[in-house]
């Protein structure tokens, strides 16, 4: 069973319509038990970051986040990417949960605009199991302003978007997509499906 | 480097996807989720649904077809047609969708796009711009599928409605809409040379070549068709793999 973290951001319906199509059992949820019996966890976000944790924060799951990460796979997707990190700098700086050193910071990509929207191409930069099975030349869907930096032994993949964006990061069992894989098609589905393979892995 | 877009537009009126046959008759030509999950696999980067009935009893029927899409397609999906209001947008996200349309209701109250904006982020926020060639060599705005010309200049309206916070402009030229003779590339250049964000092209493709064209000679970040997929004329697959040969890069499934 997948907890999908419910916190009240929005776009949490469409990482569940994913696992039902794939047949992945999911359930959203921010109920401490139901999290801690789960085989992984989802978090996923779209919003800001400041108000995002005091979500977490007011929900007590900040702590069970934490706990959980050390025993089981954890993806974080976008927004639910960004606040694994140590720290963001989306209006203020605020504590992120800390479980992959690095920073969220305001994107600056010359000549180009943000929101970074649409289908960008991922460069392979360590090898990683939620990219199993796919080619080196697969697209995957983003929508962001934002983005994480953080050590290249933690930068498993990247796009290009006037500079280098990081598009999946990893430390131990925690990993983060900044791209929407409910989103990305075929592409996005198999890195579903690799990342409940590493739950199997786990039992 | 972001892929540049193809974007299959479905026409749905009560349920249905339709397609007007020279602008006479309706034609049915079959269930929206269907279509749009077939879009999926064929390689579409994103699906519009346009409601075009778009009356306030339609609209809970419109509502559940993008619910039961977005259980099967997995590409971003942007709904448009009828939408007025703060809670159409609301409604219409909830329902699944990523991106709200918006068109006559943005021409008649500007500050829709801004409150939308500022409610749900300009990522979700598309606004769809009708145009046509004046006798003096200006672009007009019109409303109510080509009927009404607003006299409002629609290089300047596409600036606007950027600066209140649009995330993407849907641009569709009346004068090459159904011709099928190409995308309108002076209309498109004039506007993508005054805006960031995004542009989608639409009216007028009815080749592979003018797909080419529309990204080689303009700054086009996604062309959308209708017809000429539905009729299968052509599918995406095919003019992925005739813009990959032109360098244009494209996501290939």
């Amino acid at each position: 069973m997948i907890a999908i973290i419910d916190y009240g951001a929005g776009n949490i319906f469409s990482v569940k319509n994913a696992c039902d199509y794939l047949g992945l059992p999911a359930v959203l949820t921010k109920d401490k038990g139901e999290i801690e019996s789960a085989d992984g966890m989802i978090l996923p976000g779209v919003g800001a970051f400041p108000w995002a944790m005091k979500q977490l924060e007011q929900a007590n799951l900040v702590e069970t986040i934490k706990e959980q990460a050390e025993e089981k796979p954890l993806l974080g997707i976008c927004l639910g990417m960004q606040m694994l990190f140590s720290k963001g700098y989306e209006f203020e700086e605020t504590e992120g949960l800390g479980l992959i050193e690095g920073s969220v910071e305001l994107m600056r990509p010359e000549g180009l605009s943000i929101p970074h929207i649409g289908w960008n191409k991922l460069i392979v930069n360590h090898d990683c199991p939620l990219l199993h099975g796919l080619s080196d030349d697969e697209y995957v869907y983003f929508v962001h302003s934002y983005g994480a930096k953080c050590a290249d032994e933690n930068l498993m993949a990247y796009c290009e978007y006037g500079d280098m964006v990081t598009a999946l990061a990893a430390k131990g069992n925690v990993y983060g997509c900044q791209f929407h894989p409910e989103k990305s098609s075929k592409t996005g589905l198999a890195i579903l499906k690799n990342f409940a393979a590493l739950m199997e892995d786990r039992k | 480097m972001l892929a540049k877009r193809i974007i299959p537009c479905l026409d749905v009126r009560e349920g249905k996807v339709v397609k007007g046959v020279n602008f006479v008759g309706i034609k049915e030509v079959g269930d929206p989720v269907e279509c749009a999950a077939a879009y999926d696999a064929q390689g579409a980067d994103e699906i519009v649904f346009l409601d075009i009935i778009a009356s306030h009893e339609g609209r809970g029927t419109m509502l559940d077809v993008v619910r039961r899409t977005a259980k099967k397609v997995f590409v971003p999906l942007t709904v448009g047609g009828g939408i007025r209001t703060i809670d159409d947008f609301r409604d219409t996200l909830r329902a699944g969708a990523d991106k709200v349309s918006v068109n006559s209701a943005a021409v008649r109250n500007p500050q829709l796009i801004s409150q939308a904006a500022d409610i749900f982020g300009c990522q979700c926020v598309v606004t769809a711009i009708d145009a046509k060639k004046c006798p003096d060599g200006h672009y007009t705005v019109v409303i109510n599928g080509g009927r009404i010309d607003m006299q409002m200049d629609a290089v300047k309206w596409a600036k606007r409605v950027e600066a209140l916070g649009a995330g993407e402009i849907l641009l569709t030229s009346m004068d090459t809409d159904g011709v099928k003779g190409g995308f309108d590339i002076d209309m498109l250049n004039a506007v993508c040379s005054v805006v960031k964000i995004p542009v989608i092209a639409s009216g007028g493709c009815g080749s592979l070549e003018h797909f080419t064209d529309v990204f080689e000679k303009t700054n086009s970040a996604a062309a959308l068709a209708a017809s000429l997929f539905h009729y299968g004329e052509l599918t995406v697959g095919e003019v992925k793999t005739e813009l990959k040969k032109h360098g244009i890069p494209v996501r290939m499934v």
